[in-house]
């Protein structure tokens, strides 16, 4: 791999536009690459607009993203995708059993590799025969992320992933996100909890009317 | 052949349908002008039919009139599937383009290896089978699937976000949409001969037709119609597949039927 650049996304005068409202104004913002990075703001600020942007689930109306420098509609998305991987806000767990979720991105994975990105979200190898649908709110969630670890993503991007979990899972799944990010991978997480944001940020930034702000971009701006 | 129902018959059967209005009259269920009216209006349809059959596929008549015939069949009932399924996103050349497929597969085999000598007497009347089986098997299949990637949305979107092209991330719904769609005609023609004697065998027997003439010709038909919804309801998947995705792998936005 070579030198690791500084800034993972950028956004450049990125404008999204829904039924006629800005959900995002132009944005121009940096975000770095190390450490986690959390997006907050209150619920309709665009945070996730801004988050599906990154992996292009959605496409900006005007303006650019871009990606360690590359801009992302010159990206394969597929490719993309991988490197980038989402943790959603619901949990989705395809049908069949915890091993058939994870090997849905590489169907030809082991189940060394398998039981590994179980350990790494602090899930048992053992769940991996378990039907899926079976597991609490909280396993099930760190299932998704263990799901999108097995692509090897870069980035992860957290859209609210712990919003509909209880207190203790929501400390383990914190916890397991910290480890990642000390593993030298990209976390972008999106919360409206201010008390998680400053327990998990390295930095954060506020999205509010369209506008994100606490960048160094952005403050730098006149 | 001749016929077993003359003008006359045709008069005396119209007691059947004082019957039913008389039913409707004696329990005072209100249903007895919509009987006649449904009664009248669908003999005036069909005359019409008649008539313009007799026209179209008569002795000497050019088989192009016959081919023009199902080329309107065609159009119309894609323009029914589209108004019986207004969710459904582009639905009207969706469905043109599969009862094409379904009839260039079925028209070929039947005609192009013989099983029906090429006439319009046989044309006309195949075609009518393929294209109405057809047109319901559209209508189920693309509601289904439209249905299944609307409400699933999470699912798809999380297989999307794992890196899958659009096509593979479809793929569990459209087989859902297909199940859905075919399973009803499976059903049917495992039942036929059993629980019911269908239309077209019926048709000729009472023609004069023997039975076991009949029970080949009618086989025939049921296989074309398999045929048909089969080859219908994959291209209308398929083919929604393409206009439901971006060509970045990304789901539209669907909206709920209630927004039509």
């Amino acid at each position: 791999m070579g030198e690791r650049q500084a800034v993972a996304f950028e956004f450049e005068r990125v404008t999204v536009l829904r039924a006629g409202r800005r959900v995002l104004d132009e944005v121009t913002a940096g975000i770095p690459a190390a450490g986690i990075t959390v997006v907050s703001g209150p619920s309709g600020a665009g945070k996730t607009t801004l988050l599906r942007l990154c992996n292009r689930l959605a496409v900006p109306d005007a303006g650019r993203v871009r990606y360690r420098g590359q801009p992302l509609d010159e990206l394969d998305p597929l490719v993309l995708r991988r490197r980038v991987g989402m943790v959603f806000q619901r949990p989705a767990p395809f049908p069949g059993s915890v091993a058939d979720n994870l090997a849905v991105a590489r169907p030809d994975v082991g189940a060394a590799e398998l039981g590994t990105a179980l350990k790494r979200v602090a899930l048992d190898p053992g769940l991996l025969g378990q039907e899926a649908r079976t597991l609490s709110g909280g396993e099930l969630q760190r299932m998704c992320l263990a799901r999108t670890l097995v692509t090897q993503p870069e980035t992860l991007l957290l859209d609210e992933p712990t919003s509909a979990l209880d207190e203790q899972p929501k400390r383990v799944f914190e916890d397991t996100a910290r480890d990642l990010a000390a593993q030298g991978i990209t976390l972008i997480w999106v919360t409206h909890d201010d008390a998680q944001a400053a327990r998990v940020a390295d930095r954060i930034y506020e999205l509010r009317d369209g506008h994100l702000t606490g960048t160094p971009t952005e403050e730098a701006k006149p | 052949m001749s016929t077993p129902v003359g003008w006359a018959g045709l008069a005396v059967s119209l007691l059947l349908v004082a019957v039913a209005a008389g039913i409707s009259w004696w329990q005072q269920l209100g249903l007895h002008r919509q009987i006649v009216i449904a009664a009248a209006r669908a003999l005036a349809q069909l005359l019409l039919v008649g008539v313009a059959l007799t026209l179209v596929i008569s002795p000497g008549r050019p088989i192009w009139w016959s081919w023009l015939w199902v080329a309107a069949m065609l159009g119309y009932a894609a323009t029914v599937a589209r108004r019986r399924a207004p969710e459904v996103p582009h639905l009207l050349p969706l469905a043109l383009a599969s009862f094409t497929a379904a009839a260039v597969v079925t028209l070929g085999v039947l005609f192009g290896l013989h099983v029906f000598p090429l006439t319009g007497r046989t044309l006309v009347p195949i075609a009518g089978m393929m294209v109405g089986n057809s047109m319901t098997a559209t209508v189920l299949a693309g509601r289904r699937l439209t249905d299944e990637l609307r409400d699933k949305r999470d699912e798809v979107e999380a297989r999307l976000a794992l890196g899958q092209p659009s096509r593979q991330a479809a793929a569990p719904y459209v087989r859902a949409a297909l199940r859905a769609a075919l399973s009803p005609q499976i059903e049917t023609t495992k039942a036929t001969g059993l629980v019911f004697l269908p239309g077209a065998m019926t048709g000729l027997i009472l023609a004069g037709t023997a039975p076991l003439q009949a029970v080949l010709v009618q086989a025939v038909v049921m296989f074309l119609v398999l045929a048909a919804t089969a080859t219908t309801t994959v291209v209308i998947a398929l083919g929604l597949i393409r206009r439901l995705f971006t060509p970045d792998h990304r789901l539209v936005h669907l909206p709920t039927p209630a927004d039509h």
